[in-house]
This record gives C-alpha cells, structure tokens and sequence, in this order.
C-alpha cells in the first residue's frame, strides 16, 4: 500500500514561488492501476517523482507499507514518456542492467529472466538489436520489459505512451493490461489522456492546478478488456466535465485573463485535443 | 589514386622545372630513394621508434588525467568555479611554450619533451570531456538512480558509457595536439624521434631527407587520425545513434 500524507511540494523560480503540489493525500492498495489525470502542470509528475524517490516532499510524507520513501529502490519501477533506455546496450543487456543493479548476482537467472520479459512484450526476437535500431513503440516495450524483469511490487509510468501514434497506443493498451491482470503490480499511471485513463485504470485520481491538488477521485467499475466505445465514454463524459474548468484555468494563464474559449474548443467534444488522438 | 598520381606528376615538374636547384626542392624520386636509404640504415626504424614510445606513453597519461580531470569538472561545481577559466586559458597556449619551463624543471631528460606532449593534449582532452559528461541527458541518471545505480557505478556505467562519443572526439583531438606538440618539441630539443632527423636533414643541407621525413610524418599522422580514430569515431556515433539523427 502507497500512503501519500498531507504532501506539498513547490519550486522557487524567477516569476515565483510555484506550488505545484498542495496537501496532496492518497491512498493506493496493493494491485491497484491507478491513474493520475490532469491537464500540464498539476504536478501529477512532480507526484510520480516523489514516489520514485527522485525527489523529496517539503511537507507531508509518503510511505510503502508503513516505511517511509527515502530515495529511489528496486521495489519501484519507473518508466518514462521517453524510454530512457541506454543506447550503448543491446536491448538484452538494458534489461539485464536493471536486474543487475536490482541485485540480482546469478548470471544464469538474469539471463532466464531477460528471456521471459522479452518474450513477454513480444521483442525476443530483437534480443541483440541495439536502441537506434528500434520505433518509438518498441523502445517502450523493452522499457517495459525493463521495468518488470527485477519484478517490482509497484510500477510507475510518466505519460509512457504520449509520444506514440495512436494505433501503436491501443495495441500497447491492451498488451499491458494483460501483463497488469497476470502480475497483478500495484500501477500509478500519469497521463493527461482521459480515454487512456479510463481504459486502463480501476481508478482515476483527476488532479486540479495551482495549486496541484486532487480533485476527483473515480472508480472506474469497468470489465476488462476494456475498448473505446459504450461505457468507457460514459466515464469520458463524466471527467470531461470537470477537467473542463482545470484547462480553462490552465490557458487563461498562460495566455490572458481575457482569453475566451471558443465555442466547443474545450473538453467534451471527442475531437479536442485533451483524450482525443485514440 | 588518380590524385595522387597527378600530384607527384605535378611535384616532380616543379622539382625539374620550377625556380628552385634540384638540391633544395628534390622531386619524388629522388625522396624515395633517401627514404629507402634510411629504411636501410635503421635510422628511420629508431626514430619512429623512439617518437611513437613519447607519443604513447604522453598520450596514454594526458588520457587517463584528462578524462578524470574532465568528470570532476563537470559534476563539482567548485572545482569548475576555482580552475576551470584556468583551464581554459591554458588550453590557448601552445604547448610548445611550455618548453623552456619543462627543460627547467626536468633538464635535457625524456621527461620535459613528455611533458610538452602531456601539456599538447591534456587540455583539450579535459575540455571535451567535460562538455561531454554536461551533456548527457539528466534522462539515463535519472532512470539509472530508479534502478538502483548510485556513486562509483553510476559513473563507470552510465555516465561515462553516455558521454563516450563526446569523448572520444575529445581523444581524436587530443592525439592530433600530441603529435603536433611532439613534433615540435622534439625539432627543438634534439634528442632522438623524427624531429631530430629533420633538423639532421637540414643540417646536413640534404632536402631529400628532410622530406622522406615529412611523408613518414605525414604517413603516421593520417593512420592514426583517419583510420584508427575515424573508424572509432564513426562506430560510436553510429551505435548511440547520432549517425542516423545527422542523416535525418
């Protein structure tokens, strides 16, 4: 179980002090796929990262079964909208990286293992290919593969899939549900995609901006798999409506206090720009 | 090849029919046969000998110092604060200058003209270095720190590996200055290596020796710099997939 209490964070820049996360509190059960949802700059990465141990919290705390973070662990697992992965290594030896630095000693298990997580997402094939020589999709495959062979009790993904087509996007939907249903990890998911969300979440945390806070909490009581149509978009519509406000709030700060939204441009209709491009 | 043929065709007719006696500008005959000549002695062999011992055993210590030197630079901001225009400032001095302190400090011994060739390439070494490892996108140690890599790892694994292809221009660079600043040294303070046989060839007033010498001279610097580095070069910006992002 991840306990987040009463979490704030902020930074300090030349415009300002910035808070990006205000009294956050949240509570993730084992084996729960969780998504964090909000539109850019609600801090749910600066969130994702405190989890990681990337960075550190100025208030509140955050704790994994009563034991409080204090840096990163290989009871963690991070993926990244970029895959991170390390162009100097064959996809078989990226994998084989992160179990050797998870501690695994025995050559002949991480080896076995490589194999089973390549094979898993579909890549074994490309066993001694080296990162250049991969698409976009791929590249998060062996991140993937990455990410469970040390076999974490919690994965974390940033946003994984954003800089991927949308057909690419729905076949790795639905691979990494099935792989979540036969490992059953605990997931947190960031995205500002709200049908990634709902397709693939038990649970939508919708997070507010400046300050970050949550600001909707939703079960999503949906069988799997899961696809676009009937019920995933009833849950669209409902969070739709109020990420509305969030993004107006967004633009009218970035751009002006007198910006107006044009009729129809914000959220609710499919075609906009915030959960379309599935 | 057709280049080459045209160009020593060009040379051997200014040789014959330019302004200046055959003595002072032999054409290519008549260096082939002062190279063989040489060759024959041995006194070419040993000279090479004795300019590629100080050019490795140099280069082989401004590698290891400056590709340290280079890391610390880039990761303590101290040290870059406290030496780092020091640095460089220095890297704008020849290394030849340093001549004169290094026969102060270490006299007519092997071991100033080895700190003119370490002065040639440390430098540029460091500076590249360092540029390299700033570079590395805070990306690979930040999913490196998730798994688990921390300290002496996370430099020998992936901060290093990362910055490679910066550096090991940085080396081609390096190795470029060294020969150089070899070379140099070594037509001033006579003490054996290829330098001295050039200042023997002028002293001797025999022009074909002299260039026999610069073709050697020529000969090892483009092995080295074109096919042993460019190869290297070429292989790691390929594999860490610069190659292709150029070519897009």
């Amino acid at each position: 179980m991840i306990a987040l209490d009463n979490v704030s964070k902020h930074f300090t820049s030349k415009r300002g002090t910035h808070h990006v996360l205000s009294d956050v509190s949240l509570t993730i059960d084992e084996g729960q796929f969780v998504c964090l949802l909000g539109p850019s700059g609600c801090g749910k990465s600066t969130l994702l990262n405190l989890i990681a141990g990337l960075d550190t919290p100025d208030q509140g705390t955050l704790a994994i079964d009563g034991k409080p973070i204090a840096g990163p662990g290989p009871d963690r697992s991070v993926m990244f909208q970029d895959s991170a992965l390390f162009p100097w290594l064959s996809v078989r030896r990226n994998v084989d990286f992160g179990l050797e630095l998870a501690g695994f000693r025995d050559k002949d298990e991480r080896a076995s293992r490589v194999e089973t997580f390549l094979k898993k997402v579909q890549l074994w094939r490309f066993r001694d290919a080296y990162v250049h020589e991969l698409s976009g999709g791929m590249k998060q495959r062996v991140a993937l593969a990455r990410a469970l062979a040390p076999d974490p009790r919690v994965l974390l993904m940033d946003e994984p899939f954003a800089a991927l087509d949308a057909q690419t996007r729905d076949v790795l939907h639905v691979e990494l549900t099935e792989i979540w249903r036969a490992t059953r990890k605990t997931v947190v998911f960031v995205t500002h995609n709200v049908r990634e969300a709902v397709r693939l979440g038990d649970r939508v945390v919708l997070m507010a901006t400046r300050p970050g806070r949550v600001k909707l909490d939703e079960p999503i009581a949906l069988a799997r798999p899961r696809t676009n149509e009937g019920d995933v978009a009833h849950y669209v519509g409902r969070i739709m409506k109020e990420l509305r406000t969030e993004v107006e709030k967004v633009m009218r700060e970035e751009i002006d206090d007198a910006w107006q939204p044009a009729p129809g441009a914000v959220p609710g209709s499919s075609s906009s720009g915030v959960g379309g491009g599935i | 090849m057709l280049a080459v043929g045209a160009l020593l065709i060009g040379w051997a007719c200014i040789s014959r029919f330019g302004p200046w006696p055959r003595y002072m500008l032999p054409g290519p005959g008549g260096v082939a046969l002062s190279l063989g000549h040489s060759l024959r002695t041995g006194e070419l062999g040993r000279a090479v000998a004795t300019s590629l011992y100080r050019l490795f055993a140099g280069y082989a210590m401004s590698s290891a110092a400056g590709i340290t030197l280079g890391v610390m630079l880039a990761r303590l901001s101290w040290l870059r604060a406290a030496v780092g225009p020091l640095v460089v400032g220095l890297q704008a001095l020849p290394s030849i200058c340093w001549l004169p302190l290094a026969l102060l400090w270490f006299g007519l011994s092997e071991k100033a003209i080895l700190f003119v060739v370490v002065m040639g390439s440390l430098l540029s070494i460091t500076i590249a270095t360092e540029s390299a490892v700033r570079a590395v996108p805070t990306m690979y140690i930040r999913a490196a720190r998730t798994m688990g890599a921390r300290r002496l790892r996370l430099y020998t694994r992936v901060i290093l590996p990362a910055a490679l292809p910066g550096i090991v221009t940085g080396l081609k660079l390096g190795w470029t200055f060294a020969w150089r600043s070899l070379m140099a040294g070594e037509l001033l303070y006579v003490a054996g290596g290829l330098g001295q046989l050039l200042t023997l060839g002028r002293e001797l007033g025999d022009m074909a020796k002299v260039m026999s010498v610069m073709v050697v001279i020529v000969i090892l610097g483009l092995g080295f710099e074109r096919i042993l580095f460019g190869n290297v070069e070429k292989r790691v910006r390929e594999r860490w997939g610069y190659a292709q992002a150029e070519a897009a």
